[in-house]
Parts: structure tokens; C-alpha cells; sequence
């Protein structure tokens, strides 16, 4: 009876943090309608800080936890919604939910920089370390009846903020309508402004609560929040008392577990798996069940929708595209060295990842933040099915696991927008810890994928798993394509443009959905079952998914260019990292930091850099001069007269900084397009000329020096350049008559109208 | 037997009575009318028959099969299909796309030669290749309309299909109608355009705080007392 109100307090007391981390995440999400993801990091920030203050520098506790708690937090919780998150209104689901990732993935890269774990650390102490209360026989901790109080004060505080005070009535005002509370004087802007600073209070109170119990660790901090996430849904995201209940359900359920587990009789594992990791995954199942006795979402006409403006490439532009990557990877894998050989596979094989989404995400608008744990599946499953990995166990582990995601998607469908991509996420966490994690499953540590066998071609070398997984990409993303264009494909479009609608006319929502779940799941197995090498858990880690849909999306999710992108960039930082090991904080940094802009573009970076080419389609004598430019810089290196550093950059600098100005430069009337054609050869040449190898010594000083050249004469050329005025190859009705046309536009006007003077 | 039988059907949200207990029949090869002031139940109303929101109770039959309670997709199999008053078109694919989906769901053998004689009927075949998204409100009324009509219904359900439309375009939208239903299709119609309403409906019903309030013809229901008061607020 005494261990049983000991554990009750155990659990109570996990409860309290859960419940001031579930508030915080309720309060956003009510009056800005953003599913804050990074609320766990928020509260991580918050504990490292804390310890700065309080145990690096020595500061009183009182002192640290006021400028913590009341100062940083509020200040940032400001500055979040001021620059990042107000935006993303009228965007999609997709996008708001994306930048939330990003957040998320800069404050790990930022904790990681300014406090690398490198062991030796002032310990976080508890509050008032080392004094106990004994109540009913047993001794509490000060931290753990503290962490209580704190609840109980948040929960009063709150409930009287939102029903005594002006804030707190415009706050349930903007939830409850926020056009109406805008249209009668209230400011939702300054409204969504306190409750981000609110909030972000909120994790910080937690994180350092919790940093007392379990020390200074990021991933415990940040895993937080998808704790705190089963106890906001239990409260319906709306409700603060039933979070409350919800995240005390949630300490007891732990505590009791704990309890339990503890006896002889408790089975320590079932079919072979070990049952260790159950107790960690307790808030992601109560996740799961909470979600899945939600009602179902009603079919709702009129809700906002946001037109993606990703065009289809034709048959013959996506071969050309395949083709070519094929042709410059097989081109370029015999230059690289055998560390970015590695590093560019790892590009691709995330870029597959990436592909996977574009179906799912991109094309039927259904967020999936578990791309990587299918993959993860999927080498599992290569590896332990017979066969040693001839193209049947292939398909054998695509088809398994497209069943699976079907599978896990079937009892989720029923939800949409973040509560599915939330069951995803319970997903991820869910196969990390119970089967990630298991020895079984990963003999120690570690599994080996076997090679794909493919008769008569050996395979069997970095440069040949490159040349492979480039020509994966390849076919699947013809694969994508030719979806796209399919029955299936525009039924996706269909499910994503408007639910409603397809239902009325005779789809099945469910099926379409799952098929796009198991078509999205057997793309990312291949990534996983292609590995051809050692593979590690920690590769397929939930965390370890979310830079990938960041860069998806920031690459743009609904084009096969994009996941490409995507991949590559998250692959190139690898790069960068491992060839400077200065930037490597940077490297972490950045794919968060990309992704915070991504509401200023929502169809993602590459629709941004194929519009630039858009001009030079059926501009054949052009098209033809730049690939023999290509050729030409690819002679010089052939021949040795240049080294390969000088091809990279001249290539680089040639396709992107020369080739989009060629139109200006051949066809502007203005004296000026000679001195960008200037600018643009001097770049050229600087580029060509310097012997790379002597002038810079390392990799990442080579690829800021091209980042530079690009910057200089590129962006040069392009001003001088478009200041020349061009041909608009517009019809007339999209010229805007509110700007003065120029004698060439006029002429233009003209010839499209068939009228001439 | 009406193609559409609508039987005491009451629609509940919490404490207020949307649709209150309405009776209403829709006949093969005609075309009935459902006015009223904003806010008496018409969107609940077609929500309710297509399958998007349940009936508190109630009973809802097509061909005298009972379809209360089956999903929007089954009904649509049934020979339901329905347009919007928020324009619903998929708009990232193009108009012939559009079109296209709703042939390809409706399983038509001759799926190409159906989505073009559709756009030439309804007189959108012009902007076949534009996206459907860029298309002003008119157009994408009429989009809407063959994307509708391409899943081969019996009984078209049109959410004000006249809003947003010139005078001439509304007149040819009256004329549309008329030749549908010249091959056996039940049209309900809802709309604000008394006019058009009164040109084309062979039937009226009139609905006011979730209760129909007059049920007749065009002629009956245009000097019908109740339903001047429920429009204009006082008796003429």
C-alpha cells in the first residue's frame, strides 16, 4: 500500500511536468492555430539556460529562474511569432507545420553548438538537492512537491488569466473567432504575441523542472513535447482541464508501470522482443489511442485552400532529367574522393526518402513525419529476409513494408491534418523504441543490409552503390512522375484540393489515402533496403526524420526536382561538416534556418530556380550553347589542363550563374548586356583559372569560395542584366497595366493582338 | 416513387434546430426549387443529402433505397452528385482534369469523348487546359457543373449555381438545366435568383428556419402570404 502511494506521487509529479508542458502547447495552438513542434525544444532551450545561470555562472536560484523564466522566455516566445510564425497564416497545414520543424531542428543545432556534450558538465542540480518531506511514511523530494505546486499554480494562474483579465477574454475571443474579434477592435497579432511568450514560459517552467529529475539531455528534453502532445489531445487541444487530467493519467500510467515491471511474475518479453522499451513508449501509445478514438473529422465545404503551383513535366522532360542525373553522377563518381562518394550516396539515399513524400505530402497533402522509419523498416527487412539481396528480396521488403504503412495509416485515416501527421510521429517513436532499439533487431548495434545482386554489373564499391542509388532515385522518380499523371495520381490531387468534393463524387477517401500511405511507404524502403552496408538504429531515429520533410519542403514537396534537392542539400552538409569541422555548427543550424523562411515561398526553392529556366525551354540555340559550354569546361578537366575542383566550380557557376542570363545577354536591346556578358565570362574565368587546389586547402573553403563566385558574378550579371529590358513571352491579359509598358512590351501586345500600326 | 425522398429529416446542432423535421420529394426529369432566407437550412439541407453531415433523424431515399446513413462516395455511386456554394474545384488540375476525376470515378468506358462533349455542354470548352484554380467565378460555377454531371448522376444537387454569374451566363445555365433534365435527370436547385428560379423550377419548396413554410409551383409560391413575410418581414 506504501509502494503504491509512493509511486502515485512518482507519477503525479511526471504528471505536473507533462501537464504545464501540455497547457503551453494548448495555448498556441488555440489562438494561432500552429501546432507548435518545437514546444519541447523551447523548454530545452530553456533548462540549458537555467544551468548556464545557475551552475555555470554561479548565479542565486532566484535570479537565474527570474531572468530565465520571465525575461528569455517571454522574449523569445515574442520573437518566435513576431518573425517566424505570423507568416504562415492562410498557408497550408503542411507549411505552418514544417516551420515548426525547422524551429525544432535549429535549437537542437543551436544547444548542440553553444553546449556540446563533451562530458565533463556542472551537474543540474534539483531544487533544494538533498532535502525530503516524508509524507505517509515515505521521503518526497522538495523538487518533486515543488514540481506539483507548480502545476496547481499554472493551472489556477491560467484559469484566471483567461477568465478575469482583458487578454485572457480577447485570447478565448480570437480562438473563438478570429475574424470576428479583428472586425470588432481586438488584435489578434498582440493576442497570438502574448500567448507565444506565454507559452514559451510554459516549456521553459517544464524543461527545467524536468532537467532536475533527469539532467541535462537534449533528447529527453525535446521528446517532451510528444508527451505533452498525448495529454493536449486527450484535452481535445482545446481543453486545459482535461490536458490536466489527461497528463496525470499519463504520470500514473508511468509510475504504475514502473511498479509493476518491478515484479518477477512481469514478463520481461514477448515473441522474442524484449519488452524494456514499453515503458518509454507509454505516452506515445496513450498518443495512439487517444487519437484514434477521436471522432472522426467532418467532411467540411469552404475551408481555405492554398494553390500549389507545381507544373507537371511532360514525358519527354522527365526522361531527359533522369537520364542526365544518371549521366553527370556516373560522370563525376570517378573524380570524388571516397569520403564524398560516401557523402553524396548518403545524399541520395536521403533524397529517396525525400521522394516519398512527394506522393503522400506533395501530390495528396497528407503530412507523414515518419519517412525515415519506413526506410529504417525497409532495410530491416532486406536484411532479414532470404535471399541475400537479389532483386526479389527487394520487392519482397518494398511490398512488406508498403503493407505496413498502409496498415499504420488504416486506424489514423480517419484523421486529417496535424492529428494525422501526430500519429505518424507516435508511429516514428513508437518502432524506434520497441523495434529500432531491440538487440534482437540490430545485432550489436549494428545490421548489415546485403548488396543488391544484379547480374553482370558489380555493384560492389562506393562509386557503384552511387551510380545505383542515383539510378534509383531516377526510375523511382519516373515512377512519381508517371503516378502523377495517372488515374491514381490525379485522384491524389483530387484528395488534396478538396476532400469534400471527391467524396461527393464517388471516391473513397480511405482507400486513396492508403494508398498513398503504402505507395509513400514502398518508396522509402528502398532507401532503407538499398543501404548495401552496415546500418545503425540511430540512422532511422524519429529526430532523424524531420530534417528530411523539413528539406522536402523547403525544396518543395509536390515536385520530384524538389525531393532531389532536398536530399542533396541535407547530403552537401555533410559535406560541409566533415571537410570544415568549424562550420560544423553551422551545418546544424542550417536546414533549420532554410526552413524558417519557407513561409515566404510555400511551393519550395526549386519552383523558384526552374522558373528562372522556364525562359530558356524551346530556346534550343541557347540550350545548345550552354551544354556545349558544359562540354567544353568537361574537356578541360579531361585533359588535365584544369583540375577537378576548377570543373566543379566553373560547372556550378556555369549552369547557374551564366545559363538563366543568356536570354538578357543574346536577346536585350540594352548597351549594357555586354558588360554582363563581361561580368559573367570574368567569373567564368576566375573560376576556370584558379588552380583551386593551391589557392584554398579544404573542401568547405573551396565550396564558400564557390558559394562567393556565384554570389559576386552571378548575382552581377543577373542585375546588369535585368536591367535590360527583355521580351515578355506573357500573353497580354497577364501584363499588368498599372505599370507603364516599354516600347518592346508594347510591340508584344501588339503582335499578340494582331493588331499592327 | 420520387427519384428523391426526403422524409422528416431534423438536423441538430447542440441546442439549435437547423433543419426541423422537412419533408420533400424531388421527381425524375424535373426540376425543384429550395429558396429561403440565409441561414433556414438549405446548405444543411443538401450537407445532409449528400452525405456530409448526419441527420439528428430522419429518413433520406433515392429510388426508395434507404441511403441516411451511407457515406458521401456510396451515394454517389447511387447517382448523387452535388456542387457548392464555396467553389470546391480541384485547383491545381486542370479543367479537363477536373472533369476528367469524377468520369474516371464514375468507372464510363468512354472517359475522353464524355469529358469533352461535357465541356462543350455546359460551354466551358475553351478553358479545357487552364488550371482551375485561375478560373473567375462564372467559369468555375460551370466547371463545376460538368464535373458534376460527368459522374452520370440521376439527381443533381446545385448549391446556387447562379452566383457569380452575368445576366447571360445565368440565362444559358436556365437553359442548361431545362435540356438535362429532358433526358430524365432530377435537379434541386438552391439559389438567391428569383428570377432564374421562377424561369426554370417545375417546383418550389420554401424553406425558413430549418421548416418548409410552402411546397408549389412557380406561380403559387410567388403570391403565397407566408412565404412574402418570411422574405420581406412583414405581410403584404
Amino acid at each position: 500500500m506504501q509502494e503504491l502511494l509512493t509511486f502515485t506521487i512518482i507519477g503525479l509529479s511526471t504528471g505536473a511536468i507533462y501537464a504545464v508542458v501540455a497547457s503551453g502547447l494548448v495555448v498556441t495552438y488555440t489562438t494561432s492555430g500552429i501546432f507548435n513542434l518545437a514546444h519541447g525544444a523551447t523548454g530545452m532551450l530553456a533548462a540549458f539556460t537555467y544551468w548556464q545561470l545557475r551552475f555555470d555562472w554561479d548565479l542565486p536560484a532566484p535570479i537565474a529562474l527570474f531572468i530565465t523564466l520571465f525575461i528569455l522566455c517571454p522574449l523569445f516566445g515574442l520573437l518566435t511569432e513576431r518573425i517566424v510564425m505570423r507568416g504562415l497564416q492562410g498557408t497550408t497545414e503542411v507549411v505552418r507545420l514544417s516551420v515548426t520543424v525547422a524551429l525544432f531542428a535549429f535549437m537542437i543545432g543551436l544547444a548542440n553548438t553553444v553546449w556540446p556534450s563533451d562530458g565533463s558538465r556542472e551537474a543540474f542540480l534539483k531544487f533544494f538537492e538533498g532535502n525530503t518531506v516524508p509524507i505517509g511514511g515515505i521521503n518526497v523530494s522538495w523538487h518533486k512537491i515543488i514540481t506539483f505546486g507548480c502545476a496547481v499554480v499554472v493551472a489556477i494562474v491560467l484559469r484566471l488569466l483567461l477568465f478575469r483579465t482583458r487578454m485572457g477574454v480577447a485570447m478565448r475571443a480570437v480562438v473563438d473567432d478570429r475574424s470576428l474579434t479583428e472586425l470588432n477592435g481586438g488584435r489578434p497579432n498582440r493576442v497570438a504575441m502574448f500567448a507565444w511568450a506565454l507559452s514559451a514560459m510554459l516549456a521553459g517552467l517544464a524543461g527545467i523542472l524536468l532537467a532536475g529529475e533527469q539532467q541535462l539531455n537534449i533528447e529527453p528534453l525535446v521528446l517532451l513535447v510528444i508527451n505533452a502532445y498525448a495529454a493536449a489531445i486527450i484535452g481535445g487541444l482545446k481543453s486545459l482541464p482535461r490536458t490536466f487530467a489527461g497528463a496525470a493519467v499519463l504520470g500514473l500510467l508511468d509510475a504504475y508501470y514502473l511498479q509493476f515491471s518491478d515484479n518477477s511474475w512481469f514478463p520481461q518479453s514477448f515473441m522474442g522482443f524484449g519488452l524494456s522499451g514499453i515503458r518509454a513508449s507509454i505516452p506515445t501509445i496513450v498518443l495512439f489511442v487517444a487519437l484514434l478514438v477521436r471522432p472522426q473529422s467532418r467532411l467540411r465545404a469552404g475551408t481555405v485552400r492554398f494553390r500549389e503551383e507545381n507544373k507537371v513535366p511532360s514525358w519527354n522532360t522527365a526522361v531527359l532529367g533522369a537520364v542526365s542525373l544518371i549521366v553527370v553522377v556516373v560522370g563525376i563518381s570517378g573524380m570524388l574522393t571516397r569520403s564524398n562518394t560516401l557523402f553524396l550516396l548518403n545524399g541520395f539515399t536521403l533524397a529517396i526518402v525525400a521522394l516519398s513524400l512527394v506522393p503522400l505530402t506533395g501530390y495528396a497533402g497528407q503530412m507523414s513525419l515518419a519517412p525515415l522509419t519506413f526506410a529504417g523498416l525497409g532495410a530491416v527487412a532486406m536484411s532479414k529476409l532470404p535471399g541475400d539481396g537479389n532483386l526479389l528480396t527487394l520487392l519482397a521488403a518494398i511490398t512488406i513494408v508498403a503493407i505496413v504503412g498502409a496498415a499504420v495509416a488504416l486506424p489514423a485515416i480517419r484523421l486529417s491534418g496535424i492529428y494525422l501527421a501526430l500519429s505518424t510521429a507516435a508511429f516514428a517513436v513508437l518502432v524506434t523504441k520497441l523495434i529500432f532499439n531491440q538487440r534482437q533487431t540490430f545485432m550489436s548495434g549494428n545490421i548489415s543490409v546485403p548488396i543488391l545482386d544484379i547480374p553482370f554489373i558489380d555493384i560492389n564499391s562506393p562509386r557503384g552503390r552511387l551510380i545505383l542509388s542515383a539510378t534509383a532515385f531516377s526510375l523511382l522518380g519516373l515512377g512519381v512522375i508517371a503516378l502523377r499523371r495517372s488515374r491514381l495520381g490525379r485522384r491524389l490531387i483530387a484528395l488534396k484540393d478538396s476532400p469534400v468534393a471527391a467524396a461527393t463524387l464517388g471516391m473513397n477517401l480511405t482507400q486513396t489515402k492508403l494508398a498513398a500511405f503504402a505507395i509513400s511507404a514502398g518508396i522509402a524502403a528502398c532507401a532503407g533496403a538499398l543501404a548495401g552496408d552496415k546500418v545503425s538504429p540511430q540512422q532511422y531515429d524519429f529526430t532523424q526524420s524531420l530534417p528530411i520533410v523539413l528539406l522536402a519542403v523547403v525544396g518543395g514537396v509536390g515536385t520530384v526536382g524538389g525531393a532531389l534537392f532536398g536530399g542533396l542539400l541535407l547530403g552537401g552538409n555533410a559535406v560541409l561538416a566533415n571537410a570544415v569541422p568549424s562550420l560544423k555548427n553551422i551545418t546544424k543550424i542550417m536546414p533549420g534556418l532554410t526552413g524558417i523562411t519557407l513561409g515566404r515561398n510555400p511551393n519550395g526553392a526549386t519552383s523558384q530556380i526552374s522558373e528562372k529556366f522556364r525562359p530558356l525551354l524551346n530556346r534550343w540555340g541557347i540550350i545548345s550553347f550552354s551544354a556545349l559550354g558544359g562540354v567544353g569546361i568537361w574537356a578541360l578537366d579531361a585533359s588535365r589542363i584544369i583540375s577537378h575542383w576548377a570543373f566543379f566550380i566553373g560547372g556550378v557557376f556555369w549552369f547557374l550563374a551564366v545559363m538563366p542570363n543568356l536570354i538578357a545577354i543574346v536577346d536585350g536591346t540594352s548597351p549594357r548586356r555586354w558588360w554582363a556578358g563581361a561580368i559573367a565570362l570574368t567569373g567564368l574565368a576566375v573560376s576556370l583559372g584558379v588552380d583551386w587546389d593551391q589557392a584554398v586547402d579544404s573542401t568547405g573553403k573551396r565550396l564558400l569560395s564557390l558559394i562567393l563566385l556565384v554570389a559576386i558574378f552571378g548575382v552581377g550579371t543577373q542585375r546588369v542584366a535585368e536591367n535590360a529590358p527583355r521580351i515578355h513571352h506573357s500573353s497580354p491579359d497577364l501584363l499588368g497595366l498599372d505599370v507603364a509598358l516599354t516600347p518592346d512590351e508594347l510591340d508584344n501586345v501588339e503582335r499578340e493582338l494582331g493588331v499592327t500600326i | 416513387m420520387a427519384l428523391l425522398e426526403i422524409r422528416e429529416v431534423m438536423v441538430r446542432f447542440g441546442g439549435v434546430m437547423a433543419v426541423g423535421g422537412v419533408d420533400l420529394d424531388v421527381q425524375a426529369g424535373e426540376i425543384t426549387g429550395l429558396i429561403g432566407p440565409n441561414g433556414a437550412g438549405k446548405t444543411t439541407l443538401f450537407n445532409v443529402i449528400s452525405g456530409m453531415q448526419d441527420p439528428t433523424a430522419g429518413m433520406i431515399s433515392v429510388n426508395g433505397v434507404d441511403i441516411s446513413h451511407e457515406s458521401p462516395h456510396r451515394r454517389a455511386k447511387r447517382g448523387l452528385a452535388r456542387t457548392f456554394q464555396r467553389l470546391e474545384l480541384f485547383a491545381s488540375l486542370t479543367v479537363r482534369d477536373n472533369v476528367r476525376v469524377a468520369a474516371e470515378l464514375a468507372s464510363l468506358t468512354n472517359i475522353d469523348s464524355t469529358v469533352d462533349r461535357l465541356l462543350e455542354k455546359v460551354g466551358v470548352s475553351h478553358l479545357a487546359d487552364k488550371t482551375a484554380g485561375e478560373l473567375p467565378t462564372g467559369s468555375a460555377r460551370l466547371v463545376e457543373i460538368a464535373r458534376a454531371l460527368a459522374t452520370g448522376p440521376e439527381l443533381l444537387l446545385l448549391d446556387e449555381p447562379a452566383s457569380g454569374l452575368d445576366e447571360s451566363e445565368s440565362d444559358r445555365l436556365g437553359t442548361l438545366l431545362r435540356e438535362l433534365t429532358e433526358d430524365g435527370l432530377g435537379v434541386l436547385l438552391v439559389e438567391h435568383d428569383m428570377s432564374l428560379v421562377m424561369r426554370v423550377c417545375d417546383s418550389i419548396y420554401v424553406l425558413d428556419l430549418g421548416m418548409i413554410i410552402a411546397h408549389g409551383t412557380p406561380e403559387y409560391i410567388q403570391h403565397d402570404p407566408q412565404v412574402l413575410q418570411a422574405y420581406l418581414g412583414a405581410p403584404s
